[in-house]
């Protein structure tokens, strides 16, 4: 941006104070996580001294944490291709209109985009119940992806809708089938939008808590997000072992992070911003 | 949001018309079949996991069921109840406030933010990519790590308030009545404020660059640039990240779910709060579903408004022409 040295001073200045509001309280959870109980009830929370150790991550695996850590990877996993399959092969017919069905259908599916999900808990929580899925990783896999679909589909559109049409004619007069269509050319040519919508969605999943904490109830099925209250309902004065569960949460999305930066920024922002 | 794509879907016929072979019948039977395995299956996922448990939510608001047995017509005296529940009056009102002052804390900031992050100086890449940071922490990691951080007799602040003798930063935050409600929107903020600043990021960077060249040719400040331009180019952006702050801010639940449960007294009591414990805690899945409908129904109604109010939807046709 143009203007006075001065006032590019002041904006780095306060950009600088937010930095220090977003980074110290991961410093102080992360310099937490390596005390144990003795002695981070004796040390400045915020000086990494008086000796540092790793047994509060060997508290937190040997109280169920690894358990939450599968279910979470098991469940995201499931909700990514779930989503990101069906809202695809959606968003190609709804983009090929050849019935009124598929439009009418996405006009559906746009206004769930308006529903917050707290509004309709109870219904959720009853139905699942009655189909006997209470306290089970399906009962979340369906439910997380049925309320990624709206803006799953919403965004697949959009892309699918930019692929040129006549590379679809074409396919279709050299004798290929609209199963063809989707597989050789819609399914290769989303591969970069379909990565965005992953992980989107899957970190959506992956933190989310409303739903773990009312459909299910027992450790084996417990996720990440229920399971770290679990830790600190058991372990509510071990500060150490609570803030090494947060951290064993955060730690696969922010090698994520790491490893594929640009892509990630561009998911969380760019497909609301589209 | 929703009306581009649906006049994008409508001024895009070309795609669907026959290619010049024959065979119609077969033709639109196949597409038939090729719909319905391809919207079927999303369609079915969401209708039975969002469609029908809205119907369902306003059909419970009619009835008294505790869960078990058959639930029982109770006509209007779900609603009746809440008109006469002080406990709800309060939720409503914590909760608007709730919605009110994120608002105003967290737009200035993230369009700040957003503007400076979206310069392309090397160091602001960092500064934005390290802004993300709390993006990535789920919900209750974020409330496990504030509530220790501000513990009264253990917490971080409450020693840097020993070591800079700044008595003023030991408090109990989370249990003084007059403090707690403001702590709890400050940590929302702390949550949300990365992902609109990414949002007011992307929107600046899609402001074509002649326009502050032409604004600078005709000697125009740092304050009206950013009057004239910025901000009227940024409205569609201002209304996206304010329909998703004030819904998303209505139903907040988590946090204070975790870190205060309500309290203390009912001081940060929200509405969706009330709803959990309608249902989840004491078996009143009926009054559940009148403060869940309610929940649906403002945070439509304000979505709505908003796009209303602002002309949202003449950016479709404008987009539409320009592509």
């Amino acid at each position: 941006m143009r203007g006075s040295r001065a006032g590019r001073l002041l904006a780095v200045l306060l950009a600088t104070v937010w930095l220090v509001i977003v980074l110290a309280p991961l410093y102080y959870m992360i310099l937490a996580s390596f005390r144990t109980q003795g002695t981070y009830l004796t040390s400045n929370p915020w000086v990494p001294s008086g000796g540092l150790s790793t047994s509060s991550y060997g508290t937190v695996f040997s109280a169920g944490l690894g358990r939450y850590l599968v279910n979470s990877v098991i469940l995201t996993v499931a909700c990514i291709v779930l989503t990101v399959t069906i809202s695809l092969g959606a968003a190609f017919r709804i983009v090929r209109r050849t019935s009124r069905a598929a439009s009418a259908s996405f006009v559906v599916m746009l206004f769930g985009l308006a529903i917050p999900i707290q509004a309709i808990i109870v219904p959720i929580y009853v139905l699942i119940y009655k189909m006997h899925l209470y306290d089970t990783l399906i009962a979340l896999v369906l439910t997380l992806s049925a309320a990624a679909i709206p803006v799953s589909v919403l965004i697949m559109v959009s892309f699918v809708r930019d692929i040129p049409r006549e590379l679809i004619s074409a396919m279709l007069v050299d004798g290929g089938t609209e199963w063809t269509v989707f597989r050789q050319l819609i399914w290769p040519l989303s591969r970069p939008v379909l990565a965005t919508l992953a992980i989107y969605n899957g970190l959506n999943v992956w933190n989310n808590f409303l739903l773990p904490l009312v459909l299910t109830q027992s450790p084996n099925v417990s996720v990440l997000p229920l399971g770290m209250t679990k830790l600190e309902g058991m372990y509510s004065i071990n500060v150490p072992a609570v803030m090494a569960g947060v951290l064993v949460s955060v730690l696969p999305l922010l090698v994520l992070f790491v490893l594929m930066r640009r892509q990630v920024m561009t998911s969380l922002g760019g497909v609301v911003a589209r | 949001m929703t009306a581009p794509s649906v006049q994008g879907v409508r001024t895009t016929p070309a795609a669907a018309q026959p290619f010049g072979r024959g065979g119609g019948r077969a033709r639109r039977r196949g597409h038939r079949l090729a719909d319905l395995a391809g919207v079927g299956p999303p369609m079915v996922l969401f209708c039975l996991f969002i469609v029908v448990p809205m119907i369902v939510a306003v059909a419970l608001s009619f009835v008294r069921w505790n869960g078990l047995g058959a639930p029982q017509w109770a006509g209007a005296s779900n609603w009746a109840q809440f008109f006469r529940d002080p406990v709800a009056h309060t939720s409503l009102v914590v909760t608007l406030k709730v919605v009110v002052l994120s608002y105003v804390v967290q737009t200035p900031i993230s369009l700040a933010l957003g503007l400076f992050t979206a310069g392309r100086q090397r160091y602001r890449a960092v500064y934005a990519a390290l802004f993300v940071l709390p993006l990535l922490m789920s919900t209750a990691g974020i409330s496990l790590m504030w509530e220790s951080l501000l513990d009264p007799n253990f917490g971080a602040l409450t020693s840097l308030a020993k070591s800079w003798h700044a008595a003023f930063l030991q408090q109990n935050w989370l249990g003084d009545p007059s403090l707690t409600l403001y702590v709890v929107i400050a940590i929302i903020a702390w949550q949300f404020i990365p992902f609109h600043t990414l949002l007011y990021q992307v929107g600046r960077r899609q402001i074509p660059q002649v326009l502050y060249e032409a604004a600078t040719l005709d000697g125009a400040g740092r304050m009206a640039t950013f009057l004239r331009i910025t901000l009227p180019q940024l409205r569609y952006t201002v209304v996206t990240s304010g329909i998703l702050m004030v819904v998303g801010s209505l139903t907040y639940f988590d946090i204070i779910y975790i870190m205060t449960n309500g309290g203390p007294g009912l001081t940060t009591r929200v509405l969706s709060l009330d709803m959990y414990n309608a249902a989840f805690q004491q078996d009143q899945y009926g009054y559940a579903s009148v403060l869940a409908v309610l929940l649906g129904v403002i945070g439509i109604a304000v979505a709505v408004g908003l796009v209303r109010f602002s002309g949202f939807t003449s950016m479709g046709s404008q987009q539409e022409g320009a592509a």
